[in-house]
């Protein structure tokens, strides 16, 4: 350890009116992303329960991919590759949700998947034997108990997608990691700008934990 | 034997099986089975466990598809490998089930769970299936825990409230597939009062049981079943008291002894 460094409180403070800026930009494209995911998430989920198998087997395709490969590996491929496909630019906010939305619809698909598929089949058998049809059974007694089930697992993947926004500062979002470089290629305060930016992470995925326990806690989903 | 309309209309069975056969993979479930069951009529099966005796009573409502034969319900006739989709549907709506695990939803308050089916099936206002379901919740004596959600009942408060759903659908006949099994022995007694008031009141049952008493009483025909076939039928008291197949006799000894 470096005896003559001293953290320097001043300067961490002072990173944040700076820092702040990125805030939005990274709940912004996390929100975005993860709301996307979310419907990804369902349509995919659910097409990879089918009984069809020529409908199982592209929900399995997309998951696998973009459960398999590395998040950043995505938005580089979204920002940099696609538009030599498509002969113009995307812009970075749009690639950073893009990213998000595709990487989280493949876990979220999972989720949603596990989730219908713990629910016991008592429940679907009284459904059916109350005359109720595969859809309205599905609708209104496999879905709602699957949402209550979805709550945990989903939490967790909006705290890991909230994180791997940080990536995206390879592609010049300004979001929260973005913002510190800048800051730091002026100020040179590494060590106390990067504390804030770990400060304020930790801020928002506290803010989202105790947020999703007491909407568990409220019963308003599937109760 | 129980109320009964006596008039050559009413009196067509309404559930007919004929020839039916059953195999799960290697396993022969059900053997030619031929059961017929009349307007009325309480039918109790009883059997050791693994002798298909569930999976029989599933067959009607098309839980489980069957290889052979056929199942003719009030004159919808349920064909092989689940070969009839329609008349599966009109059946489902016809007949009610109870389990042996209640399966209430968990989700929705008592109320809910009786008022679903009338209102999505049937169609009818959220007035008229509530009014129907707080009688149906009276008449099984749970009307007071008609907002409580299933996990704050006892189970035997549960079975009912499965009771009072399946009703809410007026069915035809109503299936029960060891509706006491799961239950606490101080709570059977209140889920067979139920049952013994709907089979005076003219219920057509069909009864998988354990509960051997109850067979006795409310019963019009016991059947045996050992390994996918019927063995022996009559009126109980004949099953219980002298019956004719020895694999009936061992069977009652060894249920009978406790």
């Amino acid at each position: 350890m470096d005896p003559n460094f001293h953290f320097n409180w001043h300067a961490a403070f002072a990173s944040l009116p700076y820092l702040i800026k990125g805030v939005p930009w990274t709940l912004g494209i996390s929100f975005g992303g993860l709301a996307i995911g979310f419907a990804i998430g369902i349509a995919f989920g659910l097409l990879s329960i089918n009984p069809m198998r020529v409908v199982r087997w592209p929900a399995r395709v997309y998951i696998e991919i973009f459960r398999g490969t590395p998040v950043l590996v995505q938005v580089l491929f979204i920002f940099y590759g696609l538009p030599q496909l498509l002969g113009g630019p995307i812009n970075a906010l749009t690639a950073g949700i893009a990213a998000i939305a595709l990487n989280s619809g493949a876990y979220i698909s999972e989720i949603v998947r596990g989730a219908v598929i713990s629910i016991d089949k008592g429940q679907r058998e009284a459904g059916l034997s109350l005359g109720l049809s595969h859809s309205q059974t599905f609708w209104s007694v496999t879905w709602p108990q699957s949402l209550r089930r979805m709550i945990p697992p989903l939490g967790n993947q909006a705290i890991i997608s909230i994180k791997d926004t940080s990536l995206f500062s390879v592609i010049g979002v300004g979001e929260l990691v973005r913002q510190g470089q800048i800051y730091i290629a002026t100020t040179f305060s590494a060590l106390e700008t990067y504390f804030m930016v770990a400060v304020l992470y930790l801020i928002i995925t506290l803010s989202l934990s105790i947020a999703l326990s007491a909407f568990e806690r409220s019963g308003l989903v599937g109760q | 034997m129980t109320a009964r309309d006596s008039s050559p209309d009413t009196d067509k069975p309404v559930v007919l099986m004929e020839g039916l056969n059953k195999h799960f993979g290697s396993l022969h479930v059900l053997r030619d089975v031929d059961l017929s069951v009349a307007p009325g009529e309480v039918v109790v099966i009883i059997g050791a466990s693994g002798s298909g005796k569930s999976t029989l009573i599933r067959c009607i409502n098309g839980l489980e598809e069957f290889q052979q034969g056929r199942i003719d319900v009030d004159s919808n006739e349920l064909r092989p490998n689940g070969a009839s989709r329609r008349a599966l549907h009109t059946i489902r709506r016809e007949v009610g089930m109870v389990f042996q695990q209640f399966n209430l939803f968990p989700h929705r308050s008592v109320r809910d769970n009786v008022m679903l089916a009338p209102r999505k099936v049937r169609g009818w206002s959220r007035e008229q299936a509530r009014e129907t379901a707080d009688k149906l919740l009276k008449r099984v004596g749970i009307a007071d825990q008609a907002d409580k959600y299933p996990a704050q009942l006892s189970g035997g408060q549960q079975q009912r409230v499965a009771i009072a759903r399946a009703l809410a659908m007026q069915p035809r006949l109503m299936l029960f597939d060891e509706p006491t099994s799961a239950l606490d022995p101080e709570m059977i007694g209140e889920v067979l009062d139920v049952m013994r008031e709907l089979a005076r009141e003219g219920m057509t049952m069909v009864v998988v049981t354990h509960e051997m008493g109850f067979a006795r009483e409310v019963a019009d025909r016991a059947i045996y079943i050992h390994q996918g076939s019927i063995v022996e039928q009559g009126p109980p008291e004949a099953v219980f008291d002298n019956p004719q197949n020895e694999r009936t006799q061992s069977f009652l000894s060894r249920v009978l002894k406790h």
